[in-house]
């Protein structure tokens, strides 16, 4: 009866450190006073720098916010100027034939300029002329012809119509210009300035709500530069995306955590996704280049390349949250399932799978929050490029969000740099709603269980 | 030498119609090897428990009856298995239909985080056992009812099964077990998480489901091996030390080891 000996010898140690346990603990002494003075202090120290940290990160948070929101909100607003315009039946429709193609192809374009020669007939010289028809953005003429297809009845009449203005006119409203600076310092002479007094007097200037920043696509001229165009880019590249990294993330994820055997082969396999998750996402843009644009030969500057290139981003990611959330099923649901017969894949989509979910969704938009904010791979793949176009599907080419925010900060014109903002706050409010999805998502399928 | 006369031993405690048996069963996990040489014969429509101290292996050794240890990386099994006959670890035998014969319950109740009526539909379901929607009612209704549970949930049957007390969670699990009806119920320490009262409702359901199935159970407390079942079996460091009738077991154990466990000198 080995195992009743050495029973004995335990006892018997266990009773030597019990006698010494017994001496009797004074409690008031004042080392054990200083002792809980010491840890309440600590306490303290450890709740005060808990709340420095988050006091500084709201500081961030605020500051980022107020700077973009105080510098962006005025591209919301866009300038207008009244003007009398005559739709002049010589210009437009010569012939009176009333066909659109013809009436298409007229020149609104001098309407407006024989409207503001109208406005200010001082006007002579060539390059005073110039700078009288910037006050009118190039873009008022398809707003005319607009006008004027919807309804030919105009066709003879002088209508006083509020026309988009240049950029350097809507500055200059929108005070970004000052007007008492030296004439030789700022873009505005002397001259334009005392025209804009003249229309501020006569009550023919006025903010109105810009909705061609959110229906446009790009464009040289600030005024006519809008977002929809990276908007939809966004989406078909995030479409694309999606569509790869979640069905190849989740099973890699499921095979490596219910089917692989534990080996070295799988050992090195977790390693190298636990690696390319730290990569640097310029490397995933060289090898889209390479791969993607040089070998398979997919179009350029197409989101269909994108997405391919921001899959492989994602995919480490969607398959590192997949595992955790596998992960985090009981075993006890498996071994239930197993132990009523059902197939290791039956046990996997009947019951982990489905608890695994939020956690899994929540990784998948994590990860496609970060592919929709991400420029450098796409910066490889030529989706840098200026395009004017709504991209009609995943070949067109196109351009994202962040790129789009990255090619009007690098603009010269001032009127940019509020559109810069603008748009960094459409891509916020774009992560926002993804991650209020996410947190939607999580909460829904948890309640479900 | 030992084995010789281990095998000895089993071959005069074997019972007239084993409904399993297990012949020279050794297990290892990896390297160590946590079963050695057991021969057992399961008698059926009996209650044959398990008892020993912790990490004696006869929670593993119950797993191997509907081999669950499969699940597990790195175990190895030699010797041999049988129900009816039948060597289970045989290539030819499919495993998931061998678990729906063989069902198990668990130490902790694991129910499915659905409502009460999906835990116990979920085999009849995979196993594609029923052919109509009131075939399946009538299915989950007899299963709550065997398991003792009907009268408490038929008012709730759409109601969340985590929703429910531990015993009552514990009966569903066995509810479940039962909804495919299977031929061995396995049941590792199954009052191990449960009050007494709800241990008492188990035991008195272990004891009227004997007549139905053959009942293997796995368990840390003597006066329950006691009460619940014919034959008991002790394990300790591995190895099958005596099995017999409890009676037998209980009050004129032949091993020193059987002895010393059962008064509560070791373990």
């Amino acid at each position: 009866m080995t195992d009743m000996a050495s029973l004995m010898e335990d006892r018997a140690a266990a009773k030597v450190i019990s006698d010494n346990l017994r001496k009797p603990v004074d409690w008031d002494s004042p080392k054990i006073a200083r002792n809980i003075k010491k840890r309440y202090a600590a306490e303290r120290r450890f709740k005060i720098y808990g709340l420095v940290a988050i006091c500084l990160a709201l500081l961030a948070l605020c500051t980022l916010a107020l700077s973009i929101g105080s510098k962006g909100y005025s591209a919301f607003y866009q300038t207008y100027v009244q003007l009398e315009v005559t739709f002049d039946p010589a210009v437009i429709d010569p012939e009176g034939t009333g066909d659109p193609e013809v009436i298409g192809r007229a020149n609104f374009d001098g309407l407006i300029k024989q409207a503001l020669r109208d406005r200010f007939p001082d006007v002579t010289s060539r390059s005073e002329k110039r700078n009288l028809y910037g006050i009118v953005s190039g873009g008022a003429s398809y707003d005319l012809r607009e006008r004027v297809l919807e309804n030919p009845s105009l066709i003879g009449q002088t209508r006083s119509i509020w026309l988009i203005s240049g950029d350097d006119f809507d500055m200059l409203n929108k005070g970004y210009i000052d007007a008492d600076v030296e004439e030789g310092s700022r873009r505005l002479n002397d001259q334009e300035v005392s025209w804009y007094n003249e229309l501020v007097e006569a009550g023919a200037v006025e903010k109105q709500f810009h909705t061609r920043f959110f229906t446009n696509g790009d464009s040289r001229e600030p005024e006519l530069a809008g977002i929809w165009g990276a908007a939809v880019g966004s989406f078909y590249t995030l479409i694309v995306t999606l569509a790869l990294s979640f069905p190849i993330g989740v099973l890699a994820a499921i095979y490596l955590e219910e089917f692989a055997p534990r080996n070295r082969f799988t050992q090195i396999v977790e390693v190298n996704i636990n690696n390319l998750a730290a990569v640097p996402s310029i490397v995933f843009g060289l090898l889209g280049l390479e791969v993607y644009l040089n070998v398979m030969h997919l179009p350029r500057s197409a989101p269909v390349v994108g997405g391919l290139t921001l899959a492989l981003m994602t995919l480490p990611t969607i398959i590192i949250a997949s595992r955790a959330a596998i992960k985090a099923v009981p075993p006890s649901i498996r071994q239930a399932a197993l132990g009523l017969g059902a197939s290791p894949v039956q046990t996997v989509t009947h019951h982990v799978l489905p608890l695994a979910m939020p956690g899994i969704l929540t990784g998948t938009i994590i990860g496609m929050a970060q592919a929709l904010g991400e420029t450098a791979p796409l910066l490889m793949i030529g989706m840098v490029a200026f395009i004017v176009d709504i991209p009609g599907g995943a070949l067109d080419p196109a351009t994202v969000l962040p790129v789009q925010i990255y090619l009007w900060a690098d603009s010269p014109e001032r009127a940019f740099v509020e559109k810069t903002s603008a748009a960094i706050m459409v891509l916020l409010a774009f992560l926002v709603l993804m991650n209020g999805l996410a947190v939607y998502l999580r909460k829904k399928f948890e309640r479900k269980w | 030498m030992a084995a010789v006369s281990q095998s000895a031993m089993t071959v005069e405690s074997s019972v007239e119609k084993p409904k399993m048996t297990a012949r020279n069963l050794d297990l290892f996990y990896s390297e160590n090897q946590a079963l050695y040489e057991v021969n057992l014969d399961i008698a059926e429509k009996q209650v044959t428990s398990l008892i020993g101290p912790s990490g004696c292996g006869k929670s593993t050794f119950l797993r191997c009856l509907n081999r669950m240890n499969d699940t597990i990386d790195g175990v190895t099994i030699k010797g041999e298995v049988t129900l009816d006959g039948r060597d289970i670890y045989d290539k030819r035998i499919d495993v998931v239909q061998l678990r729906a014969r063989i069902g198990m319950v668990f130490q902790k109740p694991n129910p499915f985080p659905k409502s009460i009526y999906d835990n116990v539909a979920y085999g009849p379901r995979i196993h594609g056992l029923v052919n109509s929607r009131d075939e399946l009612d009538e299915i989950v209704m007899t299963s709550l009812e065997r398991a003792g549970l009907l009268k408490e949930v038929k008012d709730r049957l759409q109601s969340p099964a985590t929703g429910l007390s531990g015993g009552q969670q514990q009966r569903l699990c066995i509810a479940r077990a039962v909804a495919v009806s299977p031929e061995v119920i396995l049941m590792d320490e199954p009052c191990s998480a449960l009050d007494p009262i709800a241990t008492a409702k188990v035991e008195e359901l272990i004891d009227e489901l004997r007549s139905n199935y053959t009942i293997v159970i796995v368990t840390h407390s003597m006066q329950q091996a006691a009460r619940v079942s014919q034959r008991t079996a002790f394990f300790h460091l591995g190895k099958l030390v005596e099995v017999g009738e409890t009676d037998q077991i209980f009050t004129n154990p032949k091993d020193e080891r059987t002895k010393g466990y059962i008064t509560g000198r070791f373990g």
